[in-house]
């Protein structure tokens, strides 16, 4: 790898450019998710083409050149991109003020919780979906906020308190769906009882697709993600407390409160995302018995978008065309397991990407060496 | 009775097993969040080996070879993380996470070449029980977990891997070599990951299916936590996380335990991991070191 930066010594400044800049390794990282996958399927003899079709047909509506046009699987396409996008700037947030929370996926469980209850246990009334997601946001806040307070008041690792908390909300979920609600909100077939009309998100734009007014809070989301940590005195001192904590406390920053607060708001965004989930797909909630594993997913949007708010919008968009063609490339008779691949490929690449500041720093090295012996 | 503490202890040997590793991989001062991924891998690979020799009729070595390949398997998954971890610096939560996500792909899509559905065909026979009513993983288990008690205190090799999880740049100025130390840390974590899988899957079901890790790998680095990074802590934890788990299966057959929903006993355990690590705040018993990648001359 070195030799070969040492070859294209007149393109430097390229070279530099590449190694410094994130979003060009991001995007390298995930053609090369994709080239692996393509190598993949050329070595058990399936053609890569039918990957790419699908990709276009969850992208654009249309597989190949003689498909025919599909809207539907536009917008629902657009539809499965909302929980990575949440759940990645859920992880982003959190990351930005040098804190791991793998709990998306509790935070998630148990907004999805708190907007059910909301959506079976109250009496309709218009204007209910708006509450739900309210409730849900305040849910997934306290639920990341426990954890931001543990880790600030007595040290507690986040990663194992979040892992706990995941779990606990992944048994609370059928716990309180089948002890604690009334009688009349269950159905005994794994499933519960409708939800209130009133609550349900309305379906919007794409002609029988799954699209609706979730995407417009998701796209909110994004904006308020970019708001807070780019433009606020708030965001300036959280992110100070990422780069080092104790500067920042020197320098008057709050730094135990700040990171309650950073995780409770990283929740609140994992929490919305699980309102939306909920509200915006079937009349009725499933019991869930296993993860849906979007908050673990959320991980990864964030490292590919580099916990930057557009970064978060264009991996998990990404992660959701991916997703859609999961689906299409069932029926089109090719191994879809392939994507879960490009998935893990793409952040074990990733990881991968520090050894490129290890090149940049032996770069410097050598030119301040080179420019001493000038 | 005897059936409780069977049905305990065949769900609480692989997390022992997995949590041991973990515990050496943490105590050389690497996190491996991907235990899950690799304990995915091991299950498959034990159950695809163990059914195709029954097939083929060898006979009950199939059981032994399908353990062993189980954990070379993972083992060799578990090179990446140590690559990324150890040689490239990264944050080591990320390449765990890469690996666990890896896994989920792999594990179908072998699946799907070799049986061409999602799961692997189920075998006749997986392990039998004892005499005294115990899976022979029981023992391995004991074994994994005396053996790694033995070398991380009673042998220079432990001592200097437990060196390197409190304090690299203290072990590297005195001629250990962290990069080698780590590496073996980590790639002890996949053999053992591969081995709490191969061991869950060949006693606790007949056939491999997405769904049947399910968090345990996460489970696991919560024992190691409870146990607070010691032999004799992880496997109180570990039989701890295993009776919950057979509680909340046992519970809804037993008249007694029936009022109580199945959820609660599967709640407890990590609530009590939670308190527990609130409890003894006061002092750190996590390794200095672990999750720090080691530069050599930065400090």
């Amino acid at each position: 790898m070195v030799k070969k930066l040492e070859k294209k010594k007149e393109k430097v400044p390229f070279i530099d450019w590449f190694l410094s800049s994130n979003g060009a390794t991001s995007v390298a990282v995930v053609i090369l998710g994709f080239l692996a996958g393509v190598i993949l399927l050329l070595c058990i003899g399936k053609s890569p083409a039918g990957l790419f079709k699908a990709i276009g047909q969850s992208m654009f509506g249309k597989a190949g050149k003689n498909g025919s046009w599909n809207f539907r699987t536009v917008g629902d396409t657009l539809m499965f991109s909302v929980p990575y996008v949440l759940c990645g700037l859920s992880m982003a947030f959190a990351n930005r003020v040098g804190l791991f929370n793998i709990g998306a996926e509790g935070q998630y469980t148990i907004g999805m919780l708190a907007a059910h209850i909301v959506a079976v246990c109250i009496p309709a009334f218009p204007g209910q979906w708006l509450l739900c997601i309210l409730v849900a946001l305040l849910a997934g806040a306290i639920w990341g906020g426990i954890v931001g307070f543990f880790k600030a008041k007595f040290k507690v690792s986040e990663v194992v308190a979040t892992i706990m908390l995941n779990y606990v909300a992944l048994y609370l979920y059928p716990l309180v769906c089948l002890y604690l609600l009334p009688e009349a909100t269950i159905n005994k077939s794994g499933r519960t009882a409708d939800l209130a009309e009133t609550s349900l998100l309305a379906k919007v734009l794409f002609d029988g697709s799954n699209f609706n007014i979730g995407f417009i809070f998701m796209i909110l989301a994004v904006v308020v993600f970019w708001f807070i940590m780019e433009k606020t005195r708030l965001g300036f001192g959280l992110r100070a407390t990422g780069f080092n904590k104790d500067a920042a406390r020197c320098s008057g920053i709050n730094d135990t409160g700040n990171i309650t607060l950073a995780m409770a708001i990283s929740g609140a965004f994992a929490g919305m995302a699980g309102a939306i989930m909920l509200l915006g797909s079937v009349r009725y909630a499933k019991i869930l018995t296993g993860q849906d594993n979007y908050g673990f997913m959320g991980i990864a949007v964030a490292l590919v978008g580099n916990s930057k708010a557009l970064g978060c919008l264009l991996a998990g968009y990404l992660f959701g065309v991916l997703k859609s063609a999961y689906s299409i490339m069932q029926g089109m008779g090719i191994p879809k397991e392939v994507v879960n691949i490009i998935q893990g490929l793409i952040v074990i690449f990733i990881s991968f990407r520090s050894g490129l500041g290890l090149i940049r720093d032996r770069r410097a090295k050598v030119k301040v060496r080179k420019e001493a012996e000038k | 009775m005897i059936g409780t503490i069977s049905t305990i202890m065949m769900l609480a040997a692989p997390i022992l097993i997995i949590a041991t590793g973990g515990m050496i991989c943490e105590r050389s001062g690497v996190t491996n969040v991907g235990l899950d991924g690799l304990m995915s891998i091991g299950a498959c690979t034990a159950a695809i080996v163990h059914q195709l020799m029954e097939v083929a009729g060898v006979g009950r070595i199939s059981l032994t070879v399908a353990l062993l390949a189980a954990a070379l398997v993972s083992m060799l998954i578990s090179v990446l993380h140590a690559i990324a971890s150890v040689d490239l610096k990264s944050d080591q939560t990320i390449s765990g996470t890469g690996i666990n996500l890896l896994a989920t792909g792999i594990t179908v899509f072998v699946c799907q070449r070799i049986y061409g559905t999602d799961r692997s065909t189920e075998f006749k026979m997986g392990m039998v029980k004892d005499g005294l009513g115990f899976y022979p993983t029981l023992y391995i288990a004991i074994v994994v977990v005396v053996l790694a008690w033995f070398i991380l205190y009673k042998t220079p090799f432990g001592m200097h891997l437990r060196a390197c999880g409190e304090h690299p740049a203290a072990a590297d100025s005195v001629g250990i070599n962290v990069r080698r130390i780590r590496y073996i840390g980590v790639l002890s974590s996949g053999f053992l990951g591969g081995l709490a899988g191969g061991c869950a899957v060949l006693t606790q079901t007949i056939q491999y299916t997405n769904t049947f890790v399910n968090g345990r790998g996460f489970i696991a680095l919560a024992a190691v936590a409870f146990g607070r990074w010691t032999p004799l802590g992880v496997t109180g934890a570990s039989l701890l996380f295993g009776a919950s788990l057979a509680l909340s299966t046992i519970s809804s057959m037993t008249p007694a335990l029936k009022a109580i929903p199945s959820q609660v006993f599967n709640i407890v355990p990590y609530l009590v991991t939670l308190i527990a690590l609130i409890a003894f705040s006061g002092r750190d018993y996590a390794p200095k070191a672990v999750g720090i990648p080691y530069e050599k001359g930065s400090s």
